[in-house]
């Protein structure tokens, strides 16, 4: 049978690791590789790698960190963060990353997507929606630059339009939710499913073990990942890297 | 020695990766040359059916490689794209496969799942061995290996069939004829299970 998948998601900030809290105050929490090299012990099921800096700053992804990354990852993994062309998308996967994550870019310029699944192969092609509640009106709104720049997109349109094309996933992360450990946003994941088949994956919320549960128990198969649950531990946020062991996994999977 | 085909294919690092862990001597072949006496060959394989294909004839690794698999029955390793490039054709593309494997590759018929998500078949997935094979010692086949695809192998000869996984429908995750063999997971992705196939792969 296949699994849902469980995934932590790492943030790049100044060549460390960070977690941050509504996509701000990011909080150093240790080195990228030494991270990889406990997740790999812990036999994760994905990594996500996502540098918080190159969009903002306006530049590339950072080929040396990505390289260093692909060499220790033993399982599979996608990068996102500042990723603007078919070359640089290209580069990521010779490199050994399985997927690439497009954000930015992607909502400015759709046409990059097709022409990075080219490249190289539609369903390597991740797509991080960053989505914050709106205020009054209810609904849901498309950020880009770290939660900083509305896309002024629809979101409903621009999901559409990736089930389309059929990339290989939609990541959905609440900018709400970030760090706040209170559970995944059911009401995004389930508007959000309902308008595509391909896979997704929800990240943003996830304070427990039991928060997976609820997502893997309404939606069968599919991504859940969290920062901030296997990053701290206990009331004061210290660093401690876990992961459910082969177990606790099994009893996530129980479907109720 | 394993000799790994370079034609521009994305997983190469990662299973050299695993070779340089696993202290077994492997090389990239970057050129139809150094593919001639080679003891054990694996073709990787992440993108389209086409585009493999196409970078496969343009190389030249073609013939080498027919010479090598089918004349000097050297054992190979296709993995993923790597493994449906040894049908004779795919729904995916236009272009002729090795032809190795009597099978035609499809794509995964999304009306026999009946819920999102379908495609591509993403994630990690158990596995059923069909007949027996040193290629899968020592391997749980519960906990399975990661797949990422929209396509599948489908053989002539049930016979070829190594192992079957379930998504939508039972398909042939892995398969084998003589020194051929194709798998369609990612073992270079597999933590343990996936280790373990690439030495079983070296020590066959």
């Amino acid at each position: 049978m296949l699994r849902s998948r469980i995934i932590p998601c790492l943030l790049v900030h100044k060549k460390g690791l960070v977690k941050t809290v509504e996509f701000k105050d990011p909080r150093y929490v240790g080195d990228p590789i030494n991270a990889v090299k406990i997740f790999n012990e812990k036999e994760v099921d994905e990594l996500i790698v996502l540098d918080i800096d190159a969009t903002v700053e306006g530049r590339g992804p950072d080929f040396t960190l990505i390289k260093n990354l692909a060499v220790e990852c033993r399982m599979p993994f996608c990068y996102g963060g500042g990723v603007t062309t078919v070359e640089e998308a290209r580069k990521i996967i010779n490199l050994g990353a399985e997927k690439v994550a497009l954000s930015a870019a992607a909502i400015n310029n759709f046409d990059l997507i097709k022409k990075i699944g080219e490249a190289v192969g539609v369903q390597s092609i991740v797509v991080v929606l960053d989505v914050r509640k709106k205020g009054f009106l209810g609904g849901y709104e498309l950020f880009t630059h770290n939660g900083k720049r509305s896309a002024g997109i629809k979101i409903k349109d621009f999901v559409k339009k990736l089930d389309e094309v059929g990339v290989g996933e939609i990541v959905i992360n609440s900018i709400d939710r970030d760090g706040k450990l209170n559970g995944y946003d059911m009401d995004l994941i389930s508007m959000i499913r309902e308008l595509t088949e391909v896979p997704i994956t929800v990240l943003g919320g996830a304070g427990s073990f039991d928060d997976i549960k609820k997502v893997i128990s309404k939606y069968k198969i599919i991504g859940v990942s969290a920062g901030s649950l296997f990053v701290f531990k206990g009331k004061y946020r210290a660093v401690l890297i876990s992961y459910p062991n082969k177990q606790e996994k099994k009893e996530l999977y129980q479907l109720t | 020695m394993i000799t790994i085909i370079n034609y521009g294919s994305g997983n190469i690092r990662a299973i050299g990766n695993i070779y340089e862990r696993l202290k077994i001597p492997y090389k990239i072949a970057e050129h139809p040359d150094e593919v001639k006496g080679a003891e054990k060959i694996i073709l990787p394989g992440v993108g389209a059916f086409d585009e493999t294909v196409y970078m496969l004839d343009k190389s030249g690794f073609r013939s080498v490689l027919d010479h090598e698999v089918l004349v000097n029955k050297v054992p190979v390793l296709g993995i993923c794209v790597g493994m449906q490039i040894l049908a004779k054709k795919s729904e995916e593309g236009e272009l002729s496969g090795l032809g190795w494997i009597n099978g035609e590759v499809k794509k995964i018929d999304k009306t026999l799942l009946l819920q999102s998500p379908k495609l591509p078949h993403l994630g990690w997935n158990s596995i059923e061995r069909t007949k027996n094979s040193t290629l899968f010692n020592g391997i749980d086949d519960e906990d399975g290996f990661y797949f990422l695809h929209s396509y599948y192998f489908e053989c002539e000869d049930d016979q070829d069939i190594l192992s079957k996984t379930f998504y939508g429908k039972s398909f042939a995750s892995a398969v084998n004829a003589n020194n051929i063999f194709g798998v369609q997971f990612h073992p270079e992705k597999s933590h343990n299970n996936g280790v373990q196939l690439l030495q079983n792969f070296a020590k066959l």
